[in-house]
């Protein structure tokens, strides 16, 4: 390579190192920013590397797996409750575990099911039985990255069934 | 070592390359997008959760990892444009941005309407969706540089500049899913080990990605062609060509 080659060469890669440092070092400082969600857990144990925890009356979101079993529905209008936890891979749900309570009222997302990862946005609340609560006012359904045909979920033992709607339950969100 | 690719730095030479190429391309666009696609949509079975709304992956995957490949490619010309002065590499650069620009475009429309029905929402600010949308910017951003100055060869200067700086987000983009918690979910097809999906479903999707990275191999060598061609009108080998094609 001749010396007039070599020199714009050495130009552009140290402007690209420059750049990629100034990134990696914005992104870091931001990192806990970019997050999307609180997990359950930071909820009630704070952020692992600051320990900041969200206030009460704060608008966040939250993101977690619906805690099978978790899930109430009141048979008259479309509000619903639910539990989430920690997402954890291999996913498996412990009494232990940090749990929030979601409150929300609409539809759901398709994919909603119990099992499911869910993000809700909404105000953190303290309510004494329960303990710390969203009131939800959007609840999303995240998906993962797993694809299958029906009939090796059902072999697998993976519950699809969607949550429908009485007619009843509908009525006035038209 | 390079010796093979010296010839290519001439116009002309690479002109008649791409016009052995380009059939070439087109016909295995053409074989493998319509195995794919054909076997993508009416065969491969439906997922147990979303149902046929799945099927949009088959288009959102490829044309979202495409465009992070048209990228690199852009960024590998500028380089060597910015370094070694060829101004071939400009061309292929100006070529490949709107190609680019469309695949983004495209990841971003097909993801919006999967998102509505399965996440509930057709857009989230989350890292993944964002850096995506950066993405289309910086297309947008260099095709106005490439098309901003009279003189082409300061116009390739500006917009190779931009594209090797825009370059720090592939990687934001290709590990967002990893590094923070998003909406979006992780990597299906490029997880080292097994991909988390079925092979009835993956081998369709093989083809169809194979499929697509032709097609835009056959749109960006035409691009390049009419790039070649216009930004060499004045020499005689063009003259020629035209008046060939003239008399015929």
């Amino acid at each position: 390579m001749n010396p007039r080659r070599k020199k714009r060469l050495a130009i552009v890669a140290s402007i690209l190192i420059g750049i990629g440092a100034v990134a990696g070092l914005v992104l870091f400082a931001l990192s806990q920013n970019i997050d999307l969600f609180f997990t359950p857990s930071e909820i009630t144990q704070g952020k692992k590397e600051t320990g900041v925890k969200p206030s009460i009356g704060q608008r966040i979101r939250i993101g977690g797996l619906v805690v099978p079993g978790s899930v109430k529905r009141d048979p008259e209008s479309l509000k619903v409750s639910f539990q989430l936890s920690d997402m954890t891979m291999p996913i498996e749900f412990k009494e232990s575990d940090p749990k929030v309570t979601v409150y929300y009222e609409g539809i759901l997302p398709d994919l909603f099911r119990e099992g499911q990862g869910i993000v809700a946005n909404g105000i953190l609340a303290d309510h004494p039985p329960t303990g710390l609560s969203i009131e939800a006012s959007e609840v999303l359904a995240k998906h993962d990255e797993n694809y299958m045909p029906a009939e090796l979920a059902e072999a697998a033992g993976q519950k699809h069934e969607k949550a429908g709607y009485s007619d009843k339950q509908l009525q006035g969100t038209k | 070592m390079w010796k093979f690719l010296h010839p290519y730095a001439n116009p002309e030479t690479t002109y008649h390359f791409t016009n052995k190429l380009l059939p070439w391309l087109i016909a295995l666009a053409a074989l493998f997008l319509s195995i794919g696609l054909v076997w993508a949509l009416l065969f491969a079975p439906a997922d147990y959760q979303q149902g046929d709304s799945f099927r949009i992956f088959y288009v959102h995957v490829p044309a979202a990892s495409l465009s992070m490949g048209i990228y690199v490619s852009m960024a590998i010309a500028a380089l060597s444009s910015l370094v070694w002065q060829l101004k071939l590499a400009d061309a292929s650069a100006a070529a490949m941005a709107p190609v680019g620009a469309a695949f983004t475009a495209i990841a971003l429309i097909t993801g919006a309407a999967w998102g509505k029905p399965m996440w509930g929402t057709w857009w989230i600010w989350d890292a993944r969706l964002t850096s995506e949308l950066i993405l289309l910017f910086l297309y947008l951003g260099v095709i106005a540089l490439h098309n901003a100055f009279e003189d082409k060869n300061l116009a390739g200067k500006a917009a190779g500049i931009l594209t090797l700086v825009g370059v720090i987000n592939i990687p934001i983009i290709k590990y967002s899913v990893d590094w923070w918690n998003t909406l979006h979910q992780g990597s299906t097809v490029s997880k080292i080990g097994k991909p988390s999906m079925s092979l009835d479903m993956l081998w369709p999707f093989i083809f169809s990605f194979l499929g697509f990275s032709f097609l835009v191999g056959v749109i960006i060598c035409l691009r390049f062609r009419n790039e070649i061609l216009a930004r060499n009108s004045i020499r005689p080998w063009v003259r020629e060509l035209v008046e060939k094609s003239v008399v015929k």
